[in-house]
């Protein structure tokens, strides 16, 4: 912190210098001067109530607790003299005496601070002089929760716990309750089990004694001394990258911490940290499987290898190369998925690979690109702490990005930012909100362009930055002149004042950011929805500068990645088109074959050239569409018709059953590479146990394949790879091996090795051809299909908290099952009232494409009218209903709008 | 003033108010106003105004009588019914009442006797004759000290809170008043609420406040009640809302009853509570004046302190400090309790000596001899010396705290170590539980001091006693745990042998 001014104080004699306004407490702790204390916690503001850290200090009466003193310059300070010692000792043994120190009993044995500080002052149970107060400490033993355990007994009333809930994680789930001795932690107003808590862990990883431990959801209890080695790696769930300490034991993972780095700063979501027992499930696959006789039986690698590369040789030879299509995967590291593109693109010779981004963001790379020039978050994560205004539309971002939500709601708690949400349903994040904007399902482009109306009416443009940065203006207010509030309530039921409001807000700021995410790209209108999204940042400048921006939140862990490394079927790695002759050239030369010239067919494209007889075979790597894609009927025809499936797993997924040949990988702790988060951040993954069985990185796998059917790629690392990747593609050229092995976490573009990366987009320059920012003129158009008097409701789906995509990893975990077993419908009580349907009641819902059985909750997130299911689980499939009506640009499909009906079950 | 006569009953007792109620029925001009604390005598008391002659100690059989002969007979009954003769001038006169000055003798009710006996003077005339920085100055002049415990300059608090920048500035009235045997706040609601409310007006005022708290002792239900109407007297009279008497001064007054506890009585955690969270103390600094509630500029100001505002606005700070001392001006309501023959509220000129105290006003102990006296309330400290001076800075040198003007009065007869123990109970019972040394000393001296009481414990244990209670001192949060040292100290030296023949070795 250059910009902060440096002081000189003293402790002890010794001169020390530092920021003015810095913890005494920690200001000392740094200098090597070990001051005790227990509710100091570095990430949350001070408490002051353990009163171990007392000093003197020169001009001020008495003793004063350090931690809650702030460095002024001349301060004159004694941390240590007999006086103090005494006194402290004197707590110390006040804090053992309400203490259970039975230590031979606790998982924090070796690594508590309390037992630390009793070491060190000597005080075991002989050499104290109080007797234990124990039996008249209420004995509150919490274990309700699913993931944690509390025992006021062990519990010193720090209130660790409850700062980092909230002033981390910005929940407020925990409170002190009681009085006196009888003070205790609380969740909610109860227990853990009925609180409001989902289960993050901040707490546990806050806490300085055993009074709040994990339970043993890994398996086994343990010490932090038991275990073998600490690896920090990059979550496997969603896009914001956490950064993970698993610790391991005989070469399993025992506990997961929050490890202190960029872009989560030790947090994580329950998922992350309770959640990857799924590596360790007996349901792995361990060894490659061909189904013979309709029966999958064991086979060697060399038979399993040799059989698809024949088979897809012939097919390719009988064929031709596009008969042959291949879905990569978001879920694979970067390098596995430039090597899949790479063995699509040159070994079969075909552009048709593609992968689930189709289905969240493919409406995003659309819509940025043609608006701003690149297709991703133009800010950074941590931006958000200081942006002023923050809009957040079709985002439920407390469940999809909970982490990412912690810095949106650490800004409105603490740094007065202003937040406003437009989302149909009632999310989590309304309670932040200032303004919360309830659009129908669907109208969002109308939404946007009424806003846009009201900044421009009321002269709340930036209209420098529009003339100098931007083209298209003129057409594009043509459109925007049309939306008048009372235009847009009529389409949206927005009321026009709320409308007014919200765009006074996000039209005054100096900083505002846009975030959103699927509830905008998963509609027939999801480009135009972006293109609208892009032209509300140009209209008020709010791009190309710190905590501004258009944010899309990715959701794979490696959604960003598989996109950056081309495992799309228009573009090579790093967006060069393939169309492009130039860049075809560049990656002819480089992998020394002719390369395909056409753009290859999407996800929903593929399946119906498969019903069409035009796919012939198909491979998927880490993909599961049976669940993820819409219109699953029809996704299941497509694998039953083509002649050959290759289906690459960690588990025998539901797609996975439809396969001729299954090949075992690697989970992600039992491979290196790199994912790149939501933020365009490329996070290192770090091997940390072997693969079970002889399952093999995919990026092998692929290699190998490629080797039987003639072209060897010649990787002997994920090094190899990377190399390759700095060489072709220029947004990762500075991104190399040896930066990102030095702890470097560097967001591209990153052109050369001495780039210091790119924390925001666009700061001088669009990246379109001429520079500029492109308005487009974008009107409303109506959801493919609406609610009508035979499906009369309205279907949207999406993600929940507890569960990951398919669940195929979050189903096979112990915790996150506890929290949400399986499938249910949000529905309106009111609605359940007209149709006569109790709370938990399972109905059937039936939309054109097919029909549900499914639990139906009352619930008070969605309007009347509409409904809501999560798409993760299979038996109750959300994408049985969902319409694959695609966008005409991204072609997307619909995910988002589908009209149901809800039939009672006799 | 009304030419109505009625009486005024003291502690609350039904079957006296009961009574009373059926035999005055058919009086003409004649009422009843329950449950105001009149605040001389232990016991029921009643008084008859307007000539304000009292009665205390009076059992239902005798009420017949006073109305007989008082109410229908205009006759004094000159008898005390405890036996004694009634003193029915000695006491108001020997007072000096400023805060006190209506109580029992005006309608608490009436916004026109308040009115009529000059109560909204003060406030029309800072409103239209002085600015804000006139009336800091005034109550600089003045000398005024918080009577809340701490005696921390008034005028000075004000003119930080006015200067402290901000978005909003509001005043809070600490009525919580949960200290032991302290009662005088209450007095005060109860029987002249709008002097109060005055009070807090003029404050708003001074400090530039747009919002006023009165934050009052969940179980005060009376004082509440009084408040409540009060309040809306008030507002209806244009003296609390917008655009008070046409000045441009616009303030409001709510009326919070506190969840309970005594810590909420300290003022931060009173903010924290008022904020809807958990009682407890925040740290300091920032204090109140700069960071207060919502974080903005406040003032917290004791029930009694406010209510010393209007006088002197009213007299001026010159008058004010005729009373009292240079380092103390002004007078004090001092609770008198304990073994003395009169117990009860008496206001009287700061620097007054506790053997004034107690044998001019306190009439003396009722059995044995003067030991010592608890000054201060649960959290002062023993004093044993009579000539000590009844001020901030006189208490203060006999190693004592005035703190909220509580006077437990012992005699040699009186059982000190019992008297040490229920502190000690109370304040482990009161402490919040956030800071090490205060939750856990209170339930070790508590320990301790029960084996004292038991005649079970070792000298070794006066010796931890102490030590802890010295570590509560030094390092506890907030003023509760620090305040704890005072009274074991002061009991173990004034009656150390007590302590010794408790102990078995
Ligand atoms: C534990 C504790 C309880 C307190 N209770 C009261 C109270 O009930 N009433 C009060 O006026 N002040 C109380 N105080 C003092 C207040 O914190 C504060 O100093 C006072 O309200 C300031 O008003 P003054 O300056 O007018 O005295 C208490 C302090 C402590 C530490
Ligand atoms: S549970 Fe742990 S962190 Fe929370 S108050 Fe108790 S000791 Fe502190
Ligand atoms: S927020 Fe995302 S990256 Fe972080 S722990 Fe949760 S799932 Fe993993
Ligand atoms: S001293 Fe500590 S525990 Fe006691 S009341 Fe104050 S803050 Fe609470
Ligand atoms: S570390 Fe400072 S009081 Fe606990």
């Amino acid at each position: 912190m250059s910009s902060k001014e440096m002081v000189t104080i003293h402790i002890d004699g010794k001169e020390i210098h530092a920021p003015r306004g810095a913890s005494l407490l920690k200001v000392a702790r740094d200098n090597g001067i070990d001051i005790p204390g227990l509710c100091y916690y570095e990430k949350v503001s001070p408490t002051g109530s353990c009163r171990l850290c007392v000093v003197k200090i020169d001009g001020r009466p008495g003793l004063v607790p350090s931690c809650m003193v702030q460095v002024e310059d001349g301060m004159k300070v004694t941390a240590f003299d007999d006086e103090i010692e005494s006194v402290r000792r004197g707590i110390l043994e006040m804090i053992l005496a309400e203490h259970d120190d039975d230590c031979i009993n606790c998982e924090k044995n070796g690594s508590c601070e309390l037992q630390d500080l009793a070491f060190r002052y000597n005080l075991g149970r002989e050499l104290r002089t109080l007797p234990s107060l124990l039996d008249v400490v209420p004995k509150i033993y919490d274990d309700s929760s699913p993931v944690l355990i509390y025992d006021s007994h062990k519990c010193i009333k720090c209130g660790r716990c409850i700062k980092a809930c909230f002033e981390i994680q910005g929940k407020g789930v925990l409170s002190f309750a009681g009085k006196g001795l009888g003070e205790y932690v609380v969740a909610g107003i109860e227990n853990w089990a009925d609180s409001a808590c989902d289960g993050c862990g901040e707490c546990v990883q806050a806490c300085p004694t055993g009074a709040l431990v994990e339970k043993p959801v890994y398996g086994v209890r343990v010490r932090e001394i038991d275990v073998d080695r600490k690896v920090v790696t990059t979550c496997p769930y969603c896009g914001v990258g956490c950064q993970l300490e698993l610790w391991i034991k005989d070469d399993r993972i025992v506990k997961v911490r929050g490890y202190d780095d960029i872009p989560n700063r030790g947090s994580t979501c329950v998922k992350g940290r309770f959640g990857l027992d799924f590596v360790h499930s007996p349901d792995r696959l361990k060894y490659p499987l061909i189904k013979k006789d309709g029966k999958f039986v064991e086979v060697s690698w060399e038979e399993a290898l040799d059989y698809v590369a024949s088979r897809l040789s012939e097919i390719r030879d009988k064929y031709g190369p596009d008969a042959i299509a291949g879905l990569s995967s978001a879920k694979c590291t970067n390098e596995e998925n430039f090597v899949f593109q790479k063995f699509m693109r040159a070994v079969i010779g075909t552009n048709s690979v593609d992968h689930c981004a189709r289905l969240c963001h493919a409406s995003t790379i659309a819509g940025l690109v043609r608006a701003f020039g690149s297709g991703a978050m133009t800010n950074s994560i941590e931006e958000f702490l200081n942006a002023d205004v923050i809009f957040i539309t079709g985002s439920n971002t407390t469940e999809t990005h909970p982490v990412t939500a912690t810095y949106i709601k650490r800004a409105v708690l603490f740094h007065n930012a202003k937040l406003i949400v437009a989302d149909p349903r009632r999310i989590d994040l309304v309670d932040y909100a200032t303004v919360w904007l309830q659009q129908r399902n669907g109208t969002d482009v109308a939404l946007f362009n009424g806003l846009m109306h009201v900044i421009w009416k009321e002269g709340l443009m930036d209209e420098e930055f529009i003339r100098s940065r931007t083209e298209g203006f003129d057409e594009f207010i043509k459109v925007i002149e049309k939306f008048t509030p009372e235009k847009t309530e009529e389409i949206t039921d927005v009321p026009k004042e709320k409308i007014i409001e919200a765009a006074r807000l996000y039209g005054s700021a100096e900083r505002a950011s846009i975030v959103y995410a699927m509830g905008i790209t998963q509609h027939v209108t999801g480009t135009d929805n972006v293109l609208s999204l892009a032209n509300m940042a140009l209209l008020t400048g709010n791009v190309g500068r710190e905590s501004t921006g258009v944010n899309p939140l990715r959701g794979q862990n490696n959604v960003q990645g598989a996109c950056d490394l081309g495992a799309l079927p228009n573009v090579f790695p790093g967006y060069q088109k393939v169309t492009d002759p130039n860049a075809r050239r560049k990656f002819e030369e480089a992998w020394g074959v002719k390369l395909p010239e056409e753009p290859g067919l999407t996800v929903v494209e593929m399946m119906y050239a498969a019903t069409q007889g035009k796919v012939k075979a198909m491979y998927f790597m880490g993909e599961n569409p049976v669940i993820s894609d819409p219109n699953i009927p029809h996704v299941k025809e497509a694998l039953e018709v083509v002649e050959f499936l290759v289906v690459q797993d960690i588990f025998l997924t539901e797609t996975a059953q439809y396969a001729d040949v299954v090949l075992p990988a690697a989970s992600f702790a039992e491979k290196n590479g790199t994912y790149t988060n939501t933020e365009r951040r490329v996070l290192w993954v770090q091997k940390a146990i072997d693969p079970p069985g002889e399952a093999k990185p995919d990026w092998v796998i692929v290699q190998d394949v490629a080797r039987k059917m003639g072209y060897d790629m010649g990787y002997s690392s994920v090094k190899d790879i990377i190399d390759e990747i700095n060489r072709l593609v220029p947004i990762y050229a500075g991104i190399t091996y040896e930066r990102i092995r030095n702890g470097e976490k560097l967001q591209w573009p990153c052109p050369s090795p001495e780039h210091p990366g790119t924390k925001y987009l666009y700061k001088d320059r669009f990246n379109r051809p001429n520079g500029l920012g492109k308005f487009h003129p974008v009107d409303f158009i109506p959801p493919a299909e609406w609610p009508d008097e035979e499906y009369p409701f309205l279907l949207s789906t999406g993600r929940i908290l507890y569960h990951f995509h398919t669940t195929s990893m979050t189903r096979r975990t112990q915790a996150l099952p506890q929290y949400v077993e399986g499938p249910y419908m949000e529905m309106h009580p009111d609605d359940m009232k007209k149709l006569g349907i109790e709370d938990g009641e399972v109905v059937r819902v039936v939309s054109r494409r097919g029909e549900i059985k499914i639990k139906a909750i009352a619930s008070g997130r969605v309007y009347s009218g509409s409904v809501f299911i999560p798409f993760h689980f299979a038996e109750a499939a959300a994408n049985m209903l969902t319409n694959d009506a695609l966008d005409p640009i991204s072609k997307i499909p619909e995910l988002k709008v589908a009209a149901v009906r809800i039939e009672k079950i006799e | 003033m009304s030419s109505r006569r009625y009486v005024l009953l003291g502690v609350a007792d039904d079957g006296v108010f009961s009574r009373l109620k059926a035999e005055i029925e058919g009086l003409p001009n004649v009422e009843v106003i329950r449950g105001l604390s009149i605040g001389d005598f232990d016991g029921v008391s009643l008084a008859v105004f307007p000539t304000g002659v009292r009665y205390s100690g009076v059992p239902v059989s005798e009420v017949p009588t006073i109305v007989k002969k008082h109410l229908e007979g205009d006759k004094t009954v000159d008898q005390r019914f405890d036996g004694s003769v009634l003193p029915s001038t000695i006491l108001p006169s020997r007072q000096k009442r400023i805060v006190l000055e209506r109580v029992g003798v005006i309608d608490p009710e009436s916004i026109d006797e308040y009115i009529e006996s000059g109560g909204y003077e003060a406030l029309k005339k800072a409103l239209n004759e002085m600015s804000p920085a006139d009336v800091i100055e005034e109550v600089k002049a003045s000398g005024l000290r918080g009577r809340g415990g701490a005696g921390f300059p008034t005028g000075l608090k004000w003119e930080f809170t006015a200067k402290s920048e901000g978005k909003m500035r509001f005043v809070i009235a600490n009525a919580d008043e949960s200290e032991p045997g302290t009662f005088k706040d209450r007095v005060i609601e109860e029987g002249d609420p709008h002097r109060l409310i005055e009070g807090v007006l003029i404050a708003g005022y001074a400090v530039g406040a747009s919002q006023g708290y009165i934050f009052v002792r969940g179980e005060h239900s009376l004082a509440i009640e009084r408040l409540k109407k009060a309040i809306a007297d008030a507002k209806e009279r244009s003296f609390i809302g917008e655009n008070i008497l046409d000045t441009g001064f616009s303030f409001d007054i709510r009326l919070v009853p506190s969840a309970g506890g005594y810590i909420c009585g300290e003022e931060t955690a009173l903010i924290e509570a008022l904020e809807g969270k958990r009682g407890q103390p925040r740290p300091k600094p920032p204090y109140p004046p700069q960071k207060g509630l919502w974080n903005q500029p406040t003032l917290v100001n004791n029930v009694e302190t406010l209510a010393n505002v209007p006088s002197i606005i009213m007299k001026g700070a010159n008058w004010y400090r005729s009373f009292g001392t240079e380092s103390s001006p002004g007078t004090k309501v001092y609770s008198v309790l304990g073994n003395t023959v009169h117990t009860g509220l008496f206001e009287a000129p700061m620097g007054i000596t506790l053997r004034e105290l107690v044998f001019d006003y306190g009439g003396g102990l009722k059995d044995g001899e003067f030991r010592a006296a608890l000054v201060g309330g649960a959290a002062g400290g023993f004093i044993a010396d009579l000539d000590t001076k009844l001020d901030f800075e006189g208490v203060k040198e006999k190693g004592g705290m005035l703190g909220s003007g509580a006077v437990l009065v012992l005699s040699d007869k009186a059982d000190a170590i019992g008297v040490l123990l229920s502190i000690a109970r109370f304040f482990k019972r009161e402490s919040c539980g956030k800071c090490v040394p205060c939750r856990v000393g209170t339930q070790i001296i508590t320990d301790i001091m029960t084996r004292v009481y038991n005649g079970n414990c070792t000298r070794k244990d006066l010796d931890v006693m102490l030590d802890i209670a010295y570590n509560m001192k030094l390092t506890s949060f907030c003023p509760l745990g620090q305040s704890v040292h005072l009274p074991v100290k002061t009991a173990l030296e004034i009656f150390r042998a007590d302590f010794e023949s408790r102990c078995g070795d």
